[in-house]
């Protein structure tokens, strides 16, 4: 972004050599990479979540699972998802997936929201809810793919993940970040993380004791990418790992009906208003008859 | 069932009748009774209180228009669904008070053929086969019926989302929309056919009463069942009698002025 680099030198007078740092970039957008192939289901994340948050430890329901609760909940905003799974030739495979808040690059809950304010998208892809705002509609958790947002029934508010924006905003990389052990969980630019997350990938393709064929990485481009990227063993099975969408979609009314049918609809509304009142203006009024008799004009 | 509604209906009817009263002056007819004149007033007040609040979340043009006048933002949100709850109980006694006199007959089917007729304002006098409510009253009462239960159900999927699901209320949503804004329409021409657009029709609603050449104007086989006479006779002795004060007015006119001004050009 040109505004990033008005400060940035571009020649310097009597100086010998190229200026130093010129043409350098900045990039703006973050993203978390989560490795789930070296994930071990140890929620220190999920500790480290509730911590830097401040939310208490809320009570769970176990539900025959390693999963600390079944989903994630309004204080409560990452979670390891914990699934069993047989692979073809008979071997069990122990997915386990940090649910969090994708940070969308064309986030649904944004588009749904109509709340002046409620739901902001900052330059760095973090996608965050100004609870100030927040009415309480919940058609952000209509419009959410990845159903991530959560209603808190006392203060009539939704909350989510924040991918930590305010240590972000800091220089700080988000508390799941710090706390994990294994290294699987990543932070930095976009582009890096994609470049990390494609060699990871590669990584596993080609390892010459367990290759993984089918490793990839989950950026779905149907809702523009996302700053939370997944290394999965297997990219084109992604529903395994509890449930993540393969292709995941706004609901296609909070696009073409909010943007396109809402403002003609409000422009008929008023249109209808102006038709009744110059029907009123060619036409007048239709009176009982027999009209009373107008007043004969004074000569 | 039919029964049991009527007579529900009927003790309300006389309950609102002690509770108020409709008084009918020399020259005029009873429209609607007290509890009729309660319903209609009582949906109107939850109609616009939810068709505010609804417009507000509606539109981000609308909303920092229209959410101070509940409160705000929040509060706007919390107060609709009953809003509309309201609406929805008030209409349905309302739709219980009208069931009868809302059933759809071959009046109203010729009605709706003259409907072109009826808009450019041709006819002065309405055909004599419009009853107590025309057909375009009759088409807006079920639009309204059906209208509220779109409403309804769509607004209970976005009341309680964590019961219907995301689906539910994605969809929901729209069809919620959709049928405020036909009702919306709806409510311009009622409006002001009610009050500017058919002089004497506003006091129906508030005092209850109509003029008898309203009556014959508008509705008249209704004035034929209100009345017992007939309503192009009644209108044809007026015109006449209006026509004779005229023409004694005009005398009495010429004799001050004296003789040698002749009576003006009809």
């Amino acid at each position: 972004m040109d505004t990033e680099r008005t400060l940035q030198i571009k020649a310097i007078s009597g100086h010998p050599g190229t200026v130093a740092g010129h043409g350098a970039k900045r990039e703006l957008e973050v993203a978390k990479l989560i490795d789930v192939t070296t994930c071990i289901g140890c929620k220190a994340c999920e500790v480290a979540c509730v911590e830097w948050n401040d939310h208490p430890f809320r009570e769970t329901v176990f539900d025959n699972t390693y999963q600390t609760m079944p989903t994630t909940q309004w204080n409560y905003y990452n979670l390891i998802k914990f699934n069993e799974h047989q692979e073809d030739n008979g071997n069990l495979m122990w997915l386990m997936r940090k649910d969090q808040c994708m940070h969308c690059a064309d986030p649904g809950c944004l588009r749904a929201c109509p709340a002046d304010g409620a739901i902001v998208q900052y330059a760095n892809g973090i996608v965050d809810f100004q609870q100030d705002n927040c009415i309480g509609c919940q058609y952000c958790i209509s419009g959410c793919p990845f159903n991530i947002p959560r209603f808190n029934t006392t203060t009539k508010k939704v909350y989510k993940c924040t991918l930590c924006s305010d240590r972000v905003g800091a220089g700080l990389e988000p508390a799941c970040i710090k706390a994990c052990p294994t290294g699987c969980l990543h932070f930095g630019t976009k582009e890096e993380m994609k470049a990390m997350a494609e060699t990871r990938a590669a990584q596993l393709r080609n390892d010459p004791l367990f290759p993984r064929p089918n490793a990839g990485v989950y950026d779905p481009q149907s809702i523009g990418g996302t700053h939370v990227m997944y290394v999965l063993h297997d990219i084109t099975k992604p529903e395994l790992y509890g449930g993540l969408p393969a292709n995941p979609q706004i609901p296609v009314s909070y696009t073409l009906w909010k943007y396109f049918a809402k403002p003609i609809g409000l422009f008929m509304a008023l249109m209808g208003l102006l038709a009744v009142f110059y029907h009123y203006i060619f036409n007048g009024p239709k009176l009982p008859q027999p009209e009373a008799p107008a007043q004969e004009e004074e000569r | 069932m039919t029964t049991s509604v009527e007579q529900l209906d009927e003790q309300a009817r006389r309950g609102f009748g002690k509770l108020g009263r409709t008084t009918v002056h020399e020259g005029e007819l009873l429209r609607h009774p007290v509890y009729t004149r309660f319903l209609h007033w009582t949906v109107a007040i939850f109609f616009f209180a939810a068709l505010l609040s609804g417009l507000a979340i509606y539109s981000p043009w609308l909303f920092h228009w229209l959410t101070p006048l509940f409160g705000g933002g929040p509060m706007t949100r919390l107060l609709h669904p009953w809003f509309g709850l309201g609406f929805a109980i008030a209409y349905f006694f309302q739709f219980l008070n009208w069931l009868a006199i809302m059933r759809w007959t071959a009046a109203d089917r010729r009605w709706l053929r003259h409907l072109p007729e009826y808009v450019k304002g041709d006819s002065k006098l309405e055909p004599e086969y419009v009853g107590f409510f025309n057909g375009g009253q009759k088409l807006q009462f079920w639009e309204i019926i059906f209208g509220a239960g779109v409403l309804l159900v769509t607004g209970l999927f976005m009341w309680f989302p964590e019961i219907f699901g995301r689906g539910l209320v994605a969809i929901g949503y729209v069809l919620h929309d959709i049928s405020a804004l036909v009702m919306l329409a709806g409510i311009w021409v009622h409006i002001y056919l009610s009050t500017v657009g058919q002089p004497g029709t506003l006091q129906a609603m508030t005092r209850g009463v109509v003029t008898r050449a309203w009556g014959w104007t508008h509705h008249p086989a209704w004035y034929r069942e209100a009345t017992g006479r007939n309503p192009r006779e009644d209108y044809q002795r007026a015109l006449e009698r209006r026509r004779e004060t005229e023409a004694q007015e005009r005398e009495a006119n010429a004799h001050e002025r004296g003789p040698e001004i002749g009576p003006p050009p009809e």
